[in-house]
């Protein structure tokens, strides 16, 4: 029972929180952030635990997002009903490219995984009678206050997590880790490698196809370079899933918090703090620093995973008794 | 029925042959010794026998079913078990969850899986370290897990690839204790064994291959005097 404790206590808070927080900023945020915990779970299933390793997962969040986006766009169906379409067509594209890519090892397989980003990135881009191109999809948002998403999205997390939850504590979670371990073994031990591999691949498409469609429907505006983006989803979600630890359950929650966190500090110009001083002494050098810093989140995100990588390589999750020797002084327990 | 036979296996490397019309027929029940020097083809017959490699021709037949077309993981569902000569344990799993994870191979929940687990790691002896990773452990516990791993996928046939290599003498007869064992407990076992003593005391049967093909069969003692053997372990001198 201990081990659930933080978990609700964390759930209990994110359900009464926009209650007391009512600034629109602070809700979108951590919408934000519900949404990546998803995203970030569902590579982890692939990359945290059967060791293959996704360097694309925008193509499947962009799949879901243009499902949900196209489906009211050409024939008025309610994005709603998309959001499912969106979880299916996520996973009917990843199907047949983990049947054709699984048999490559390592670096290529995400490599694999890189290429199908890019050719569903100029996809949705040419095929401008169906996607309208560049010029992207606008849909009515259903709900002019955040609240309804946010309680949305922290639905879908919870799915999410008990999802993956339940996966990993199974047989499925067994022979996704023996996979990662050592392929030629898992095989000698009984395990369809194929099979499970693609399992693995599913499960963990359908649900950042999901994502995908909520975002359609919470921002009501997609466009090929937004959802197929490379440095802003595929590269975001590996970045998620390292900080916060490959191979744990909350490593890509603590990932997620921390990346929307470094995010929105840059965006902010740490807090208003360069606008301020801009302000205060007239200085233009103030206002030049701070549009430089607006868009430097990625580099201090960067910044952050070479650290991590350095000294917690397992991440923050995946090295937290380390973390907790190093900081607190507590002795382990074992 | 025999219980299992090979038949005429061959496989070629490029152009080398390395496993030449091999046959033998192992007896449900009884501990079949594969010796042959280094580099003859043994562990090649092992992986065309557990799937691994495709034979270029011959058969394997496992209680009346032809099973060399099948995939490795179906092999094992049938019944064999094998273990690495490279041991390849699951590093970042527990010793445990690497036992739990082949003992999947016979149940579905985790609960029933843990159980067999359990019961496995108690047989072989390995309760010491079962809670420690597997990655951590020392070369002898190593061998042992690979055959911990293997019995709870419940073989009717299992093969040992050289699991007494690295030993120390005492930990030697415990690996001997641990076969013998294994096989009063009703598994059929074939053992690829480079330490003459061990599989000349625990063979029942011993079949010798040298270049990929069959140079003796018989008793250990058939086979200790058989010329052809003697010539290649020793050479023509002693023959």
């Amino acid at each position: 029972m201990k081990k659930n404790l933080y978990p609700l206590i964390f759930l209990l808070a994110l359900i009464v929180l926009p209650l007391l927080l009512r600034q629109e900023y602070y809700q979108h945020l951590i919408i934000l952030f519900m949404m990546w915990v998803i995203i970030g779970s569902a590579w982890n299933l692939l990359a945290g635990y059967t060791g293959r390793v996704s360097f694309g997962h925008a193509a499947f969040f962009g799949s879901g997002a243009y499902a949900a986006g196209l489906l009211t766009y050409h024939y008025a169906i309610s994005p709603w009903w998309g959001m499912v379409t969106g979880g299916l067509l996520a996973t009917a594209v990843a199907f047949p490219f983990g049947w054709i890519t699984f048999r490559l090892r390592g670096a290529y397989f995400a490599l694999a995984t890189l290429a199908l980003n890019e050719v569903l990135k100029d996809a949705a881009k040419i095929a401008e009678p169906l996607t309208n191109g560049m010029v992207g999809i606008l849909i009515m948002p259903t709900f002019s206050s955040k609240l309804p998403y946010y309680y949305i999205i922290l639905f879908m997390m919870v799915l999410t997590i008990l999802c993956m939850r339940l996966t990993v504590h199974s047989k499925l979670g067994y022979y996704f880790i023996s996979i990662r371990e050592d392929q030629e073994a898992a095989e000698s031990m009984g395990i369809n490698t194929t099979r499970y591999k693609m399992i693995s691949l599913c499960i963990g498409t359908f649900w950042t196809g999901l994502a995908g469609a909520f975002y359609m429907n919470y921002m009501g505006f997609i466009d090929p370079s937004v959802v197929f983006s490379l440095q802003d989803l595929s590269i975001a979600a590996v970045l998620v899933g390292i900080v916060g630890g490959v191979g744990t359950i909350y490593g890509p929650a603590v990932g997620a918090f921390i990346m929307i966190a470094v995010q929105e500090f840059f965006r902010s110009g740490f807090f208003g703090l360069f606008k301020y001083f801009a302000d205060k002494t007239g200085s233009s050098a103030f206002t030049t620093v701070s549009e430089f810093v607006k868009t430097a989140h990625t580099l201090g995100f960067g910044l952050l995973v070479i650290f991590v990588i350095l000294l917690l390589p397992n991440g923050i999750v995946g090295d937290w008794p380390k973390i907790k020797r190093k900081v607190f002084r507590i002795k382990p327990e074992n | 029925m025999s219980f299992f036979r090979t038949e005429n296996l061959v496989k070629y490397f490029g152009g080398l042959a390395a496993v030449n019309n091999v046959s033998f027929e192992v007896r449900e029940g009884e501990i079949f010794g594969l010796i042959g020097p280094n580099g003859s083809g043994k562990t090649t017959t092992f992986n065309l026998i557990s799937g691994f490699h495709r034979l270029n021709s011959g058969r394997v037949v496992f209680k009346g079913q032809e099973i060399h077309r099948l995939p490795t993981y179906q092999i094992c569902r049938l019944g064999i078990g094998r273990t690495f000569q490279v041991v390849k344990p699951l590093g970042r799993m527990s010793v445990l969850d690497n036992v739990i994870a082949a003992a999947f191979a016979r149940v579905n929940t985790l609960r029933e899986a843990r159980d067999l687990a359990l019961e496995t790691i108690d047989f072989c002896g390995i309760v010491p370290v079962q809670n420690l990773l597997a990655k951590s452990l020392p070369i002898a516990w190593r061998k042992r897990l690979e055959i911990t791993r293997a019995m709870a996928t419940r073989p009717a046939l299992l093969l040992l690839d050289e699991t007494s290599a690295g030993l120390n003498p005492t930990e030697l007869l415990q690996a001997i204790d641990l076969i013998k064992k294994i096989r009063d407990n009703g598994t059929t076992i074939i053992i690829i064994e480079h330490i003459m003593h061990v599989i000349m005391s625990i063979s029942d049967r011993i079949h010798a291959i040298n270049f990929g093909q069959t140079i003796g069969e018989g008793t250990p003692q058939e086979v200790a005097q058989n010329k052809a053997v003697i010539e290649a372990y020793l050479g023509t001198d002693y023959a």
